[in-house]
């Protein structure tokens, strides 16, 4: 493990020393979301020209052709099957009161997961769709899941599928806890941290398509639209949140808890961000 | 029971070995249905070739002691730098008449044989699979046709392995 | 227990394409588990496609076949609707098989 992250610091180091700066890393005064989504989408285009707006939601297989192929390979039959058809079981099976998950949610719960996460202005905070499906088992009197893999992944795996093509469509709603929200969220994606002294931007902005030791980093834009993923790496699936503690990890920095609000804000800016890109989850990635 | 392992059907011998009878019993509807479907199939798992670990040893355990000729009428498909060693899709077509198997070997793993497919005649000599690596490492396809036995070989870069953590 | 077996065989008159996917953990006996135990291998060996009576594809298979195990053929002669029987065994003497209709 050691020796991996010396590997990695070193292969960062190359790799971000000619490196400019990230879009508007520290907006000032203002926060304006559609500005920097705007902003964010042309860093991207600009750097990966060649890259079409609705392919970075592949992550790492849309920044190289070879892995595209073995991509393409594995989508015949792709490992994430077995999960989505335990979610789509478990889905439209009812809790032990008869009611069920689509009870929770707008439109029965199907082709929804673009609006997730969203500002509740009632509570005054983010709510990603893995809180809402444990807060749905929770009225209902049933066992909150673990959240980072199995059964919530299997349950976001099956909503996402029913969401496939369907935009990104996050909303700011005029409220200014919304805007902190956001702009809490940018900020933790910008603030370096760890023993490394990275930030999500440091990998996932300044460096797509860079090897860092083995793997090929994915581009932020879109980064969240193919959740949850198959890797290759886990032997198994993974939510929203077992990636952000993962990452966490790798930056030898202390993971929050998963849902924890930082993780919630943070979710919340991504995918506004993201918006207007396609929903292609559930993924397989390396 | 004094029949020897031989004169049991592959499948009947797999079975009794790895689990014994409690397994039998354990698994209740299996024993109709499923040994009749592999023992129409007639064939023996090659058991000993998948146990040595390296090439050379291995396609004589599967092959006798024939050996394989290379042949550019033996295609195979595999990516340059495997995106990560524990799940590798490779595959293997040939121009060549008369296939009666396709194999697979990784000449780094701990257990050269990942597969080897037999063709009966009507089915087409092309399979695509998913296989580990453990390191970089060359990949062998051996077709075996007319009898005779034909191999392509290609190096595949392997950065993650498919074995460890 | 829903099957370990996902089967898509389709047919274009002439030839049947078929994949599966099987879920399987393709154990090699190699890798420790999080206590540093050795997980001892479990794979499946065989793996037969049966069709009109007669196997049409026997794939052999060691620890190094991945986890979640897919391979992909094609025969000549399937018709639509025509069964498909697809059966394994692995090391520990487990199995299981299904029958698919080709499409
Ligand atoms: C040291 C570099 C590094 C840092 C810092 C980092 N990540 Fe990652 N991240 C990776 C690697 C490597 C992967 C796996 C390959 C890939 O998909 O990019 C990954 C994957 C991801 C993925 C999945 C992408 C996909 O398409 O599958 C998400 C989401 C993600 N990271 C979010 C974050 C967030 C949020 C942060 C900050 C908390 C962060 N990462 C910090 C290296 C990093």
């Amino acid at each position: 493990m050691i020796l991996r992250l010396a590997i990695h610091a070193a292969s960062a180091a190359v790799a971000f020393g000619l490196l400019a700066f990230a879009p508007a890393a520290h907006a000032a005064d203002s926060v304006d979301p559609v500005a920097d989504a705007n902003a964010f989408k042309k860093f991207f285009t600009d750097k990966f020209p060649k890259v079409t707006l609705k392919d970075f939601v592949n992550g790492p297989y849309s920044m190289s052709e070879d892995l595209h192929r073995q991509w393409e390979e594995k989508e015949e039959f792709p490992p994430y099957e077995f999960a989505l058809e335990a979610g789509k079981e478990m889905f439209a099976k009812p809790f032990k009161n008869g009611k069920s998950y689509a009870d929770c949610f707008p439109n029965k719960g199907i082709g929804i997961r673009q609006n997730y996460p969203y500002f509740d202005e009632k509570e005054g905070k983010v709510i990603t769709l893995e809180l809402a499906l444990n807060r749905c088992r929770e009225a209902n009197g049933e066992a909150p899941f673990s959240y980072v893999k199995d059964e919530m992944a299997a349950l976001t795996a099956y909503m996402a599928y029913t969401s496939r093509g369907k935009p990104m469509d996050i909303k700011i709603p005029n409220d200014p806890r919304a805007l902190e929200a956001y702009q809490k969220g940018k900020e933790y994606f910008y603030t370096r941290r760890g023993q490394l002294n990275f930030s999500c931007a440091t990998c996932h902005v300044q460096s797509p398509g860079e090897r860092i030791r083995a793997e090929v980093l994915a581009p932020a834009l879109g980064i969240l639209n193919a959740m949850p993923i198959y890797r290759s790496e886990w032997s198994g699936m993974g939510t929203t949140s077992r990636r952000f503690t993962t990452c966490n990890s790798q930056i030898r920095g202390v993971p929050l808890n998963p849902q924890d609000d930082e993780y919630r804000n943070l979710e919340y800016y991504l995918s506004y961000v993201s918006n207007g890109l396609p929903i292609s989850g559930p993924g397989a990635r390396p | 029971m004094n029949i020897t392992d031989r004169e049991f059907s592959a499948t009947r011998r797999l079975v009794l070995k790895g689990a014994g009878v409690a397994a039998l019993i354990g698994l209740g509807v299996l024993p109709l249905d499923v040994p009749q479907a592999l023992a129409a199939a007639n064939d023996k798992y090659p058991e000993e070739a998948f146990k040595q670990k390296n090439e050379a040893d291995a396609i004589k355990a599967l092959y006798g002691g024939r050996t394989a000729e290379p042949s550019d009428q033996v295609k195979m498909d595999a990516p340059e730098i495997a995106e990560n060693g524990a799940v590798v899709p490779v595959s293997a077509i040939t121009t060549l008449t008369g296939v009666t198997s396709i194999s697979f070997l990784v000449s780094e793993n701990p257990v050269a044989l990942v597969a080897s497919y037999r063709i009966p005649d009507g089915t087409l000599p092309s399979v695509s699979n998913r296989i580990k690596m453990a390191k970089t490492s060359n990949l062998t396809v051996i077709v075996e046709a007319g009898g005779k036995l034909y191999s392509a070989t290609k190096e595949v870069k392997v950065t993650v392995g498919g074995c460890g953590g | 227990m829903a099957s370990t077996i996902r089967v898509r065989a389709t047919s274009n008159g002439e030839t049947t394409e078929v994949q599966v996917l099987i879920q399987h953990p393709m154990d090699t006996g190699y890798v420790k588990d999080a206590k540093g135990e050795i997980i001892p291998p479990h794979y499946i060996q065989q793996l037969t496609f049966e069709h009109g009576g007669k196997a049409v594809f026997i794939a052999d298979w060691g620890s190094g076949v991945s986890k979640d195990p897919y391979v992909k053929f094609a025969f000549k002669n399937g018709k639509k609707g025509d069964d498909l029987k697809i059966a394994w065994i692995d090391n520990k003497g487990a199995t299981d098989a299904t029958t698919a209709k080709i499409q």
